[in-house]
Formats: C-alpha cells, sequence, structure tokens
C-alpha cells in the first residue's frame, strides 16, 4: 500500500503522521457501526421475536428451498439459455454476410439497452399472459428476461473471446485447407471457451441478482419468500438484512470460483473485457 | 403505439422522472465514488479496508434488497430515513419520499461501481510516470495534478460510461418503489391496454435506447477530445 503509482515510500515523519490518521480514521469507523447498532437495538430490531423465522426450521426450510434454490435454479437456467443466445449472435455478428451481420447487431445492441425490468414486464404481460399458476408465469417471465438481457452481454463477450484468439490460429487452419465452419468449430470455439468461462461464471453473479427484479412482478425466490415473511413477524430490517446477506455470500461463492477458474484455466492473463452498449470498441468492464 | 402517441404527456412526464433520477444519482454517485476511491487508494489501511468491505458488500446485494431497505427497513430504525422531509415541486413533477428513497438506493449502488472504474483508471497508470515525475522533483500535489490523475481519469472515462449506462437503466427499479417513471408507466399501458402490449414495449424500449445513445455519445466525446496524439 505504501508504495505505488500514487504515493512515494513514506518518511519517519510521513509514518508517524499516518499512524494519527489511522487511530483517528478507525474510531471514526467504529462509532458509526457503533451508532447503528445502537440505533438497531434502541429500534428493538435485534428482540428475537423479530429474528425467530430465521431459526425456525419450518422457516429456515422455506427460505433454503423456495428462497435460495427457486432464486438459483432462475438464474442458472437463464444463464444455460443466454449461453446459446449468445453463442447464436455472438458468432452471427462475426459473419461474413451483412445480411447475417446487421439483424445480429440489431438484436444484441437492443436488449443490451433495454432494462430487465421493462423486458419482465413485457414476458409476463404479452409472452407468457396465459400461464397458469401465477409462479409458473413470473418464473419464466423472469428466466426469459434473463436470457434475453445476458445473453445479448454474453454475445459481446463471445465475440471479444473468439477475436482474442491469435489470427495466426485462424491463418494455419484455413492454409491447411479447412472451411470456415471447421475454423470456428475446431479452432476458434475450442481455444475461446477457455477464455471466456470466468466471463460467463461473473455474468452469473448479474443473472443472480437480477432474479430480484422478478418483484415487478409477482416476485419469485428469496424475494418472494421475504414477502410472506415480514407481514407476520413485523420483522422487515432483519429479513432484509438476512436474505440479502444470502445473495451476497452466494455471489461471493460466484465470483471466487471465476477468479480461481481464471488462474486455474486462463493464467494471468485479463479478464475478457467488453465495450458498453451503443460503442463501437472499447474496454470497458461488463456493466453492472 | 396509439396508447404511447394519445397519451403522449403521461410518457413525457414518465421519461422525465427517469431523467431525473439519472441526473441526482450519477452526480451524488460521482461524489460519494470519488471520496470511496479515495480511501480504497489512500495510504490509511483502515479507510481502504472499510471502503473495500462497503463496495464488495453493497455491489454483490441485488438493487431491488436495497430499495426494499430504504423502503420498508430504514424508517425503523432512522426516522430521518423516512424522508417525509422532502416535498419539493418543480412543474409538475413532485419531489417527494419515494424519488428520494429511490436516489439514495441507487447513489448507494452505483457509487461502489463508480468507486471501481475511477480505481481501474488509477491502476492504468503506469507505475514509471510516477516515477519519472518524482525523480524531477515534483511534490506530491504536482505529481497527482499534471501527471497522474490527468491519465487516470482519461481511463476511467470508458468504465464509467458502462456504469452509467448501468445506472440508467437501473432507475427502471425505482417505477417498482412509487415513483411513476417509465418503467412503471408502461407496466400501467400494459395493464390498461391488452392489445397493444407490443407498440407499448418497443415505444418505451426505443425511449430507454434514445437515452443509453445519449450517454454513450457523451462518453465517446468526453474520451475522443481527451484522448492523447
Amino acid at each position: 500500500m505504501s508504495t505505488g503509482v500514487l504515493f512515494d515510500a513514506p518518511g519517519p515523519a510521513t509514518i508517524a503522521r499516518h499512524r494519527i490518521y489511522t487511530i483517528v480514521s478507525l474510531v471514526a469507523v467504529v462509532a458509526a457501526i457503533a451508532f447503528v447498532v445502537w440505533k438497531l437495538y434502541d429500534a428493538g430490531q435485534f428482540e428475537y421475536d423479530k429474528w425467530e423465522p430465521f431459526f425456525t426450521p419450518r422457516y429456515i426450510e422455506a427460505i433454503l428451498v423456495d428462497g435460495l434454490l427457486i432464486t438459483l435454479q432462475m438464474a442458472f437456467v437463464a444463464i444455460i439459455g443466454a449461453v446459446v443466445f449468445g453463442l447464436v449472435f455472438g458468432i452471427g455478428k462475426l459473419s461474413d454476410h451483412a445480411v447475417v451481420r446487421w439483424p445480429c447487431w440489431l438484436v444484441v445492441e437492443f436488449f443490451r439497452a433495454v432494462p430487465v425490468i421493462l423486458l419482465i414486464i413485457f414476458c409476463f404481460y404479452a409472452v407468457f399472459a396465459g400461464m397458469e399458476p401465477l409462479s409458473r408465469r413470473t418464473y419464466w417471465a423472469v428466466v426469459m428476461a434473463l436470457t434475453l438481457y445476458n445473453g445479448a452481454v454474453l454475445a459481446e463477450v463471445f465475440r471479444a473471446g473468439i477475436n482474442a484468439v491469435p489470427k495466426g490460429q485462424s491463418e494455419a487452419a484455413y492454409a491447411i485447407g479447412m472451411r470456415k465452419t471447421q475454423v470456428m468449430t475446431l479452432v476458434l470455439l475450442p481455444q475461446a471457451v477457455k477464455i471466456m468461462i470466468p466471463a460467463i461464471i461473473s455474468q452469473m453473479v448479474v443473472a443472480l441478482k437480477d432474479t430480484a427484479l422478478g418483484y415487478v412482478v409477482a416476485g419469485l425466490g428469496l424475494t418472494r419468500v421475504a414477502k410472506s415473511i415480514y407481514p407476520q413477524f413485523q420483522n422487515h430490517v432483519p429479513t432484509i438484512i438476512v436474505i440479502g446477506a444470502m445473495y451476497v455470500v452466494v455471489n461471493l461463492l460466484l465470483t471466487w470460483l471465476a477468479m480461481w477458474v481464471q488462474r486455474k484455466f486462463v493464467g494471468e492473463k485479463k479478464v475478457l473485457e467488453v465495450g458498453a452498449v451503443g460503442e463501437g470498441t472499447g474496454g470497458a468492464p461488463t456493466a453492472p | 403505439m396509439n396508447v404511447v402517441l394519445d397519451n403522449f404527456d403521461l410518457v413525457a412526464k414518465a421519461f422525465g422522472y427517469t431523467i431525473a433520477l439519472f441526473l441526482v444519482s450519477a452526480v451524488l454517485s460521482l461524489v460519494l465514488g470519488t471520496i470511496l476511491v479515495a480511501f480504497r487508494v489512500g495510504p490509511i489501511s483502515v479507510l481502504s479496508k472499510a471502503a473495500a468491505v462497503y463496495v464488495t458488500v453493497v455491489r454483490n446485494t441485488p438493487l431491488v434488497i436495497i430499495f426494499l431497505f430504504f423502503q420498508l427497513g430504514a424508517g425503523k430504525v432512522f426516522d430521518a430515513l423516512r424522508f417525509s422531509w422532502v416535498d419539493i415541486h418543480i412543474g409538475q413533477f413532485d419531489f417527494t419520499s419515494f424519488f428520494t428513497a429511490g436516489v439514495v438506493s441507487l447513489t448507494l449502488y452505483t457509487s461502489c461501481f463508480v468507486c471501481e472504474a475511477l480505481r481501474s483508471g488509477v491502476n492504468a497508470v503506469p507505475l514509471g510516470q510516477a516515477e519519472a515525475a518524482r525523480a524531477i522533483g515534483l511534490p506530491f500535489a504536482g505529481v497527482m495534478r499534471q501527471v497522474v490523475l490527468p491519465q487516470a481519469v482519461r481511463a476511467s472515462v470508458p468504465p464509467l460510461a458502462s456504469t452509467f449506462i448501468a445506472l440508467l437503466k437501473n432507475t427502471s427499479v425505482a417505477g417498482v418503489f412509487g415513483v411513476i417513471e417509465a418503467a412503471a408507466q408502461m407496466k400501467s399501458f400494459t395493464n390498461d391496454y391488452a392489445s397493444e402490449r407490443w407498440g407499448i414495449f418497443l415505444a418505451f424500449a426505443i425511449g430507454y435506447i434514445i437515452l443509453v445513445e445519449i450517454v454513450s455519445l457523451v462518453a465517446t466525446v468526453l474520451e475522443r477530445r481527451w484522448r492523447i496524439a
């Protein structure tokens, strides 16, 4: 921390000054946390009544099965769909034929620019309008919306991944007489997939967070469970803390998995970077 | 499409709220993000760790949960966080507690991504630049102002653009929590006019796409203007 692009190695006077700053900021941080905790205590948020559902087996089961499992399932199905969608349109965007390239470009840019909530509302009311029961309708509306959005983002990831394979590879493949399809399936894709896997896992974090947007229609998974717990116990703050913490833990596990895969299979290379929507090229990381 | 054209004033007002949410949250999250990144890359390790924890926790939390917290939870603990003290009316726009809760949630969420974008900009400056600046005798302020920060700001424009585009799209979450912005308006149209759902969706989608294109155009212009050589 002491050396780097911003600061020179500190001398004795600076170290002494930093020590004072450290103490002052430590006191400030601890005071802020203590104030929040005291306020929570003062408002009675730590009473056992309010935390009871999270120690009751029946509720824990509901949170894990109707909540976490459904949420994970939605994110997983959406990512599978998104990978297929992304493969089709990502490769389509690389096509030599403008007739294929332009529609693919249009579809990808469209779904990257439209908010997921709009897609969910549309899928819920227009695409799956007649579906029964309500929970299945919500499920598929959220899954389809997330598939379209994440698929469009992954299409860009796939395109970047295929472009990241050294040019000599495809040139060599063409030189030994392979056809375009063969070059793509036998040479480019197998090498690109390796670079893309961490990006796909990171996208799963985005998909998982976005499953919470199902709240706009009927809600499903963890948010739905939260909605049924707090009217009963009047424990909004504990419920939100617990449900939020579950998302954070799962996302951290996924991030850790992505980093592990990155180290194990890709090596020191940087994570694939994709430009912002509406921008030709550029090195922006995938949008949150 | 007819519904949208007939009720164009409602649609325009809804997108007005979207733009207002975006602009206010963008400015505030830029401020908070800058403070966070100063803590994050600064020499005081306590602040650096505190900022890192904040960023990690908040950016792994779904935005809906943060909105829920300010809608249902925060007001029960801190009275001021009910935001009932906010009551501003400008023209036909009302900025009340729902709007404020939306701005606060969006700001807290987006500032994490702003912090990370700025940090990636700082990390993009080669170490040799700062070393050379120190070697010719520039003081700390000079190193920062004339060598490191100009390059860091330039490098963070593309990730910041992505962040703000995401913020623009995230304003739609406020529609679920009481602000009648574009997504909420679209939902009520979709509910009321069943036969025109496709047209309504397309119209609102195009509205968002235009806004996203404007943000990305501004980013491209800035990037081009600040590019060296």
